[in-house]
């Protein structure tokens, strides 16, 4: 294997691993925020044994995302040195912004968080909640402020050529407000946003099924419902506006997603599907001029296809773009009728007797965490062949110097270090919840100090 | 070339360098002590003491790495070809270094949620020989910027992927190892009390003899072996001020710890910190990363710069972030003073 491929399996293994954490941390920052304001306003205990919960479960998966995250930064420098040089001028700012802005402040505060429960008053430590909330939302916002300019770039010029060609910064604003980047903010925070209501609504109707903790895991799943159903409904919105970006500016991946070829017909819609790249045929089930109604509000009107680019201009690999995409979009339908099947159950007062419902909540929690990697996955292949949309290939982003035995050991020690932290994150987060929140209010919250167990 | 800007006397290019620099001294100053106390965690016995060892660095190590984060945002952001070059020619350090990062955040965050002492001992010892191998390699990059490494007129690494393992940045990486050594026992000293606190100064005399000697014999080896690391001080004879201070302030160490004042103790060791840097920022300035094939190939602050526009808006970002970020990193360790307490109601 060459080095290109190597360094895309590289990356595409560290991003996706990493993206398991970042999501979660953001999604149960918000929760965190929700249980411990609702403790404040009403001192009411069972939302501090909820804040102070959470704040465990937020524990482990905030320190993987940080540790996994490092990596991400170094990858670029390491692996794609031509692109760092192709990019550094643009992506710089953004990621000093996201440095000094987001990570300081949701790192700095974090210490207070997780140690600071008995150490400050219940209002700073609040302060201190909201603080590593903003801090993720924020870091959210840079490095997909980042990863859109390569979709849609704008606010740049080119300055010199062949080797030596880089993008310099022209407007920093037309830069940050690129025209995908608001849509890609919106939908990533409601993913992630998603991914934690998630997960306090599987933890919460386990306990639920189990008997345990009732009190708090019925307020838990209420105020988590609230935030799922209007999540799962902007996402709609928000994935709505997001496809019309990409119809408009990176018409090849649309095409690939939907598995459009011909450019002279309507688009159809597929629920789901198999594209045969060589025959240009999709099978499956659709709505036909489906996407064509979606972007043009008529069944008629054609639709760029992929026919329209020359082979070495589209994605290399259009079925899998396609069933990523579908794979998101599904789960997006499921998540909005499951929500909205809750809170009728809820109007009716029966959510918490209706036990088959409960059971398909427990298992609901991998459901954002899916579609939160499928919708990258269609995102970032669909991109291809490009790293910069139009302006750099990803086969002239590597690093020259690089061979690809290093390359392959780098992939190697990667694979094992993450499948043992893997295990470890499921083994901890599977004993965290058997032990759940504490019932009385003499837990120490201390993640070092857990169990005082006597000195040798 | 683009005509370049200035703010207050210097251009924006210097500027960076000063920013970036800053920020690594930060990095090297925070992440140093807790690299440090890992590297002695393996000599601190019994389980309790090395619980209030772990909770010594507990609530500050994320912030500390967050500074590495920001150093590597803003070399990327105003450097991006020495970003590129650096990081693509020391691919198997840099991807180790990473790779013991993730060890010792799991050690860290694993080790006390388990009772079975196989559990602990494995991460007490992963965490300690990471710390040791984080301190190390840290050194062996600085090393090797310092002596300067092969480029070829593409400003791409020429050399073979081993040649990071030099005399030289070997030296340099046990010396940045007993540095951090020297200044996490400092730490430890603030953070400890009882026995454990006798057995930390004791770790501070013994590191600061052990950092000594490495030092002398690293201003050995630059004088006879590299001495264009040397030239600077004879061009700018004011410049001696700087390691006469270092001399200076590493004397004051032992004599604070002696009368027990560990606070002042732990600001002169980030002084070290930050002298050594300035040193090596001193011999590099306008440089960043010296070609050993042609001068021509150099990397300096103007031909491996963001554009003047660019590094003006971020010039702008990190005179509103960096107040921010500092001001976050001063509350939590206010929040956190004094020492650690294992007892249930503490932190």
């Amino acid at each position: 294997m060459d080095v290109e491929i190597l360094s895309r399996i590289q990356f595409a293994f560290t991003i996706a691993f990493h993206y398991i954490f970042p999501p979660l941390s953001i999604g149960l920052g918000l929760m965190m925020v929700l249980f411990e304001g609702n403790y404040l306003i009403t001192k009411n205990k069972k939302y501090e044994q909820l804040a102070r919960f959470w704040t465990k479960i937020f524990a482990v998966t905030f320190g993987l995302g940080v540790a996994t995250g490092i990596v991400m930064e170094f990858e670029f420098g390491t692996n794609w040195a031509t692109y760092s040089r192709y990019v550094g001028d643009i992506f710089g700012s953004a990621l000093a912004a996201e440095g000094l802005f987001a990570f300081a402040l949701e790192s700095g505060f974090l210490g207070i968080l997780l140690f600071g429960w008995n150490r400050t008053s219940p209002p700073v430590h609040f302060i201190a909640t909201v603080g590593v909330w903003i801090g993720s939302m924020f870091s959210a916002v840079w490095i997909v402020v980042a990863n859109s300019w390569q979709q849609t770039p704008t606010g740049y010029h080119i300055v010199g050529e062949g080797m030596d060609a880089r993008a310099e910064i022209v407007d920093f604003w037309a830069m940050v407000f690129n025209p995908s980047s608001v849509d890609r903010v919106l939908h990533v925070w409601n993913g992630s946003l998603l991914a934690g209501a998630f997960m306090v609504l599987s933890v919460s109707a386990w306990y639920l099924l189990k008997k345990r903790h009732v009190e708090s895991s019925k307020s838990a799943f209420k105020i988590a419902l609230m935030v799922a159903t209007t999540c799962s409904l902007l996402q709609l919105v928000s994935g709505h506006s997001s496809a019309e970006v990409v119809a408009e500016h990176q018409p090849a991946k649309l095409a690939a997603m939907e598995g459009h070829f011909d450019s002279s017909k309507p688009a159809d819609l597929y629920l789901f599907g198999w594209v045969n790249r060589e025959a240009q045929k999709v099978t499956g089930l659709a709505i036909p001029g489906g996407t064509s109604f979606l972007l043009h509000q008529n069944f008629d009107t054609p639709v760029t296809g992929l026919n329209d680019f020359a082979r070495e201009d589209q994605p290399d690999a259009v079925n899998a773009v396609f069933q990523f995409y579908h794979i998101m979009v599904s789960i997006g339908m499921i998540l909005i009728a499951l929500t909205l099947c809750a809170c009728f159950y809820l109007w009716r007062g029966k959510l918490f007797q209706t036990q088959w419902l409960l059971w398909v909540f427990v298992p609901s929690v991998l459901l954002p965490q899916i579609a939160n990697q499928a919708g990258w996955f269609a995102a970032e292949m669909g991109r291809q062949p490009w790293v910069v949309y139009n302006l750099l290939r990803t086969s002239d982003a590597l690093s020259k110097s690089v061979q690809a035995g290093q390359v392959l050991f780098s992939i190697i020690l990667f694979g094992i270090v993450y499948f043992i932290l893997f295990l470890l994150f499921i083994y901890l987060l599977n004993k965290k919840i058997q032990h759940g929140p504490e019932e009385l209010d003499t837990d120490t919250s201390d993640m070092y100090t857990d169990k005082l167990s006597p000195a040798k | 070339m683009t005509e370049l800007e200035y703010f207050l006397g210097l251009d924006y290019n210097t500027w960076w360098f000063l920013v970036v620099g800053a920020v690594f001294s930060g990095y090297a100053i925070l992440d140093g002590f807790d690299m440090g106390a890992g590297a002695l965690h393996l000599f601190i016995k019994g389980d309790e003491n090395r619980r209030i060892a772990f909770n010594a660095i507990g609530p500050v190590w994320d912030g500390n790495e967050v500074w590495l984060v920001i150093g590597g945002g803003t070399l990327f952001a105003g450097f991006p070809e020495v970003y590129a070059t650096l990081f693509s020619a020391f691919y198997i350090p840099i991807i180790l270094f990473l790779v013991l990062l993730i060890f010792r955040a799991a050690s860290i965050e694993f080790r006390s949620k388990e009772e079975m002492s196989w559990w602990r001992t494995t991460w007490d010892v992963s965490y300690c020989i990471s710390s040791i191998l984080l301190a190390f390699i840290l050194g062996i990059l600085l090393g090797n910027v310092m002596q300067g490494i092969p480029l070829d007129s593409d400003f791409e690494f020429a050399g073979h992927w081993l040649g990071f393992l030099n005399p030289y940045a070997i030296i340099v990486g046990f010396t940045t190892l007993a540095l951090f050594m020297m200044h996490g026992a400092i730490y430890l000293s603030l953070k400890t009390k009882g026995k454990l606190l006798t057995k930390v100064t004791h770790f501070v005399r013994y590191t600061v003899i052990g950092f000594v000697i490495m030092f002398i014999i690293l201003s050995f080896y630059t004088m006879l072996y590299l001495p264009e690391q040397t030239q600077i001080f004879k061009e700018h004879p004011t410049l001696f001020i700087v390691p006469i201070l270092m001399v200076l302030t590493i004397s004051n160490i032992t004599r604070l710890i002696a009368h027990r004042k560990y606070f002042p103790a732990f600001l002169f060791s980030g002084i070290t910190i930050c002298l050594l840097l300035i040193v090596a920022a001193l011999n590099l300035y306008p440089n960043i990363l010296v070609s050993t094939v042609a001068e021509a190939n150099t990397l300096n602050i103007y031909n491996a710069a963001a554009s003047q526009k660019s590094l003006g808006i971020m010039l702008t970002i990190a005179s509103i972030g960096a107040p921010l970020a500092i001001f976050y990193s001063l509350f939590v360790f206010w929040v956190f003073r004094g020492r650690v307490e294992l007892d249930e109601h503490s932190y």
